[in-house]
């Protein structure tokens, strides 16, 4: 009974593991179709002043 | 012969050591340009479309990725979107495939605050309730305030960066005010709040282990609400465990595994694992 109990936690667990899985690559390809990177990439490659506590 | 011999000089290095190797590997890829740090420059290549999985300054000049907290804020701040969704799945992905073992063995700002602790001091435990600063921090600094706190055009500010995170001046800040004497003119009333940062930081650092991923780092909040669904986990066979409490004992991030080996505030370091005299604990990828 235990190890059915167990089984069934094991198989909830990787179901869940999965979805988040599937549904982060998700996210992040919507945010990549809608030009997000354009974004991070402008920010990170200018000197960004307020964040190192200047300006 | 040879390689018998190889193979067991690799079992005899002890996990911490390979885990150390691991994070200056780590520490090397996030940031590999060293020679910025004489030029007062930062680099600005294609790297920086994406994310570092830990806590690394993009500012630093040093730094070859994005930090993700940072490109979070800046996406959900920015005049076009309020949420990021390329970073959030980022997130999300990384934190389901590893969860806070990015926090033990990737995050270039985790091996600053484990080698600070090596500084011979007193050391001491947290209180439990400051464990939950950092989920705070989070939704106000991170998830509310860039979205919020706008100017006139909308665009918010990263309020996280700006007010609290510590590794903008020691990773960014302080290699560019030694290389730019003209920026020492911008020094303001964030200069000073920054500095406290820094100062707490560090002097929690060298007393508590890891005090500013136990307190502040709203990643380590991300990577810790992941761990219950991580690939890469710690189990416990109940059939082995003796309930010695070495386990519990060794633990620098407060963790009892006995109980809870999904425990948020667990970052994988395989502390436990080791000190376990029944091997009860094992650590790895695992359904």
């Amino acid at each position: 009974m235990n190890n059915l109990r167990n089984g069934l936690k094991v198989q909830q667990r990787l179901t869940a593991s999965v979805s988040v899985l599937l549904f982060g690559i998700c996210l992040m390809l919507y945010g990549i179709h809608r030009d997000e990177m354009a974004v991070v990439l402008n920010k990170a490659v200018h000197i960004c002043l307020e964040c190192i506590g200047l300006g | 012969m040879k390689m018998m011999s190889e193979n067991n000089i690799f079992h005899r290095i002890s996990f911490s050591i390979k885990r150390k190797i691991i994070q200056i590997v780590a520490f090397g890829i996030t940031n590999s340009h060293i020679g910025n740090f004489t030029q007062g420059k930062i680099y600005t290549g294609k790297w920086k479309n994406f994310c570092a999985p830990g806590l690394n300054c993009y500012s630093c000049p040093a730094a070859s990725f994005a930090c993700p907290i940072g490109a979070l804020q800046a996406v959900n701040g920015s005049m076009n979107f309020d949420l990021s969704f390329y970073v959030t799945g980022f997130l999300l992905a990384i934190g389901v495939l590893f969860g806070r073992a990015i926090c033990g063995f990737a995050c270039p700002f985790g091996l600053i605050q484990e080698l600070l602790n090596k500084i011979p001091s007193p050391k001491k435990k947290l209180p439990g309730w400051m464990k939950y600063i950092k989920y705070a921090i989070l939704v106000i600094f991170v998830l509310c305030l860039p979205v919020l706190v706008t100017n006139y055009m909308g665009v918010g500010k990263p309020a996280f960066c700006e007010f609290i995170c510590p590794a903008g001046m020691l990773e960014g800040s302080l290699p560019l005010l030694s290389t730019h004497p003209e920026l020492r003119a911008t020094i303001g009333p964030i200069f000073s709040i920054k500095l406290l940062m820094v100062i707490i930081t560090i002097a929690g650092s060298i007393i508590f282990h890891r005090f500013f991923c136990k307190v502040f780092c709203p990643l380590g909040a991300i990577y810790g609400l992941l761990n219950r669904f991580s690939f890469f986990r710690l189990t416990i066979d109940r059939n082995l465990c003796v309930n010695c409490g070495k386990c519990a004992r060794v633990c620098k991030m407060d963790v009892d595994p006995v109980k809870n080996c999904d425990s948020t505030e667990c970052i994988r370091c395989g502390a436990c694992v080791h000190a376990c005299p029944k091997k009860a604990l094992r650590l790895g990828f695992q359904k």
